[in-house]
């Protein structure tokens, strides 16, 4: 049997089969779907520039080179042209995406989690519990992301680690509100009394049953919300709040090639166009995601 | 019968948006204060002490002793909160470290420039979000509908400071299309200040109010730019809405039968869904106008535009933490504001709303 016939089997043997096949359908779903998957190549494409940063790049990011600074792009040897400490422009692309992925797993490692927990336990619980979840949630929406983490760091201090705990304290809300929502319709279903019934305690319902109903909704926000984060991230380098130089930051080398602009467009150029590239294939995956996940909100 | 029900349902309405006003209004103070705490918090947790950086290093004991009650600071932490909360809601945000100056004022100063750059900009979003995604919708997985979809998606990845840029290389450097940063070219700036009467402080506005339609059209050579890039980002949004929206509506059942008893599709579309369309646009169009003060602080930052964005990053740079605080407290409140105003309209105008 080959594997596409095992996936096709109308009659599954194992759990995995199932699943599998479950998969296997949503593939070919989103396989249609042309612009999510120049989305998906362009995930892919950052994840294996990051990786092999160090082989694919011709020269150190950080090393200057003044005899070569200022060079336009097409130059023999510097493809993206160099900036003015002569570094080559797209070795600092390449390592720069390390940092970009960077930030994005750390900001996917907490503010999700956080924003499932309080929103699970929120609807799990109901009551003045919710309430009170939901005002706190509320009052941190009610902040534009952008100017709460500027006033962050600004407290805590420039910095990468900074950087991204801000961007995380600004995005939870909006998860915690998805998994209340959800949380909200399985609460009451009967296997979650079935699971009360044996004796299991809230927090291993909520952990153990409730949450893993939260987890499709959660997953689509995240991938549409990682340009987000990028966007967000570059923004405080470029207003000097991230990453902090030589470290080759996309957001931190277009404020340094902003200072000539209208002579050496280039500098200022490209790691903009790399971000634009990179959040625009996050943002066409998440919409593909979306409509072959959740068929209710397709074409949103 | 009918008769009584009638009369019953007209004052129960009433009271009932009188009631649920009363509802937002508290639901707002609330938030507010919520806003306000996290900013106390933030200011208190910042390292630098406010003492010595009013006083200098080289203060004697007894005046860090006297400022600090004269701030406050040596009173409970409930107490200095709830002066905090006090001073705040009656428009004292503290004064500025840097200028020595009311933060309320400085923001008073400051705050027509972006309302003017963001108006404009919800404008131009609007003129061409609602027609784009409308169109869209009525084709559905067509070309036009496909090239909406990708242009909007192109405007959520865009880098808004990144746009500002290759915006002024391309528009000012190159093709010299539009006026460079700020907000009016130097001798027009000093025009300004002499000659016209500053009503509202929105150049645009008060120009006209003046007759100064030399000043007038030199200001929008220079807002064109900015506020065509921000009515992009706010464009994507929109569209991408009103498509959504649109798509819902088409497939009710009064669109059916409109259709069959022969109406032209032009007026199924253009009159009766559109109405239909108008009472859940009127949220979005208020939300991507609270955006718009976000998007502003990166823009104002690349085209030079003195607005509220300008005033906080500047404010960052030289940690003049009530400076920045002060601007996040109101770019908050008027999000605040604008949400729970978008929800009362939308109640007003949509009967069916609960």
């Amino acid at each position: 049997m080959t594997l596409t016939e095992w996936l096709r089997d109308p009659n599954p043997t194992s759990r995995l089969q199932s699943r599998m096949a479950q998969s296997y359908l949503s593939w070919l779903r989103m396989k249609r779907n042309k612009l999510a998957m120049i989305g998906l190549l362009i995930t892919v494409a950052l994840v294996l520039m990051a990786i092999f940063a160090p082989m694919l790049a011709p020269y150190d990011p950080i090393t200057q080179n003044l005899q070569e600074r200022l060079q336009p792009p097409l130059t023999s040897g510097h493809w993206l042209g160099t900036d003015d400490f002569g570094r080559d422009i797209w070795t600092r692309i390449l390592y720069g995406s390390r940092i970009t992925l960077y930030i994005v797993l750390l900001v996917i490692l907490t503010a999700p989690v956080f924003g499932l927990l309080v929103g699970t336990v929120a609807g799990y619980f109901g009551g003045w519990v919710d309430q009170v979840l939901m005002r706190i949630t509320d009052i941190f929406l009610a902040f534009p992301k952008l100017i709460l983490a500027l006033a962050l760091v600004a407290v805590l201090g420039p910095g990468m680690v900074n950087a991204v705990l801000a961007i995380a304290i600004t995005s939870w809300p909006p998860y915690a509100r998805v998994a209340r929502a959800e949380t909200l319709t399985v609460r009451n279903s009967d296997y979650i009394a079935a699971v009360k019934l044996q004796g299991a305690g809230p927090m291993r319902v909520i952990w153990g049953h409730v949450m893993p109903m939260c987890l499709p909704s959660v997953i689509i926000r995240v991938t549409l919300d990682m340009a987000g984060v990028i966007l967000t991230a570059a923004g405080l380098g470029f207003l000097g709040l991230g990453v902090q130089p030589p470290v080759p930051e996309w957001g931190l080398m277009i404020s340094a090639g902003r200072k000539f602009l209208f002579e050496q467009w280039w500098v200022a150029t490209m790691p903009g166009l790399a971000i634009f590239i990179v959040s625009l294939g996050f943002n066409l995956l998440g919409d593909g995601l979306r409509d072959v996940l959740d068929p209710r909100s397709a074409g949103r | 019968m009918a008769d009584t029900d009638l009369n019953d349902a007209a004052p129960s309405r009433v009271t009932r948006l009188a009631k649920q006003a009363g509802g937002t209004v508290f639901t707002l103070l609330i938030t507010f204060i919520g806003l306000l705490a996290v900013t106390f918090f933030i200011s208190r947790v910042v390292p630098t002490d406010p003492v010595m950086s009013i006083l200098g290093e080289r203060a004697t004991q007894a005046q860090i002793d006297e400022t600090r009650t004269a701030l406050g600071l040596d009173r409970p932490m409930w107490e200095q909160f709830g002066i905090y909360v006090w001073d705040a809601l009656h428009g004292d945000l503290g004064t500025s470290i840097r200028t020595k100056e009311p933060v309320i004022d400085e923001i008073a100063r400051y705050f027509p420039a972006t309302l003017e750059l963001s108006t404009i900009a919800t404008i131009i979003g609007m003129l061409i979000g609602v027609p784009a995604g409308i169109l869209a919708a009525t084709k559905p997985g067509s070309l036009f509908d496909q090239i909406v979809r990708l242009v909007g998606l192109m405007g959520y990845s865009m880098p808004v400071f990144w746009l500002g840029l290759m915006g002024l290389l391309i528009f000012y450097g190159q093709l010299g299309w539009v006026g460079g940063p700020g907000r009016l070219d130097a001798a027009y700036d000093m025009m300004m200040q002499f000659e016209v009467e500053p009503y509202t402080g929105m150049i645009l506005v008060d120009t006209l109010l003046n007759g100064r339609w030399d000043i007038f059209q030199n200001a929008l050579s220079h807002i064109i730019l900015p506020a065509a890039l921000l009515g992009y980002l706010s464009m994507a949004y929109i569209s991408r809405m009103t498509r959504s929206f649109m798509m819902n509506e088409l497939g009710q059942e009064y669109i059916t039968t409109a259709r069959v008893k022969g109406m032209p599709e032009g007026r199924v579309i253009w009159v009766h869904a559109l109405k239909n369309v108008m009472v859940p646009l009127i949220t979005v169009v208020a939300l991507s106008y609270s955006f718009l003060l976000e998007g502003a602080v990166l823009t104002e930052t690349i085209f030079a535009w003195p607005g509220l964005g300008r005033y906080i990053t500047d404010a960052l740079l030289v940690a003049d933490m009530p400076a920045v605080l002060g601007g996040t407290i109101v770019v908050g409140a008027v999000y605040i504001g604008i949400n729970m105003f978008s929800d009362l309209l939308y109640r007003l105008v949509d009967p069916r709303a609960k």
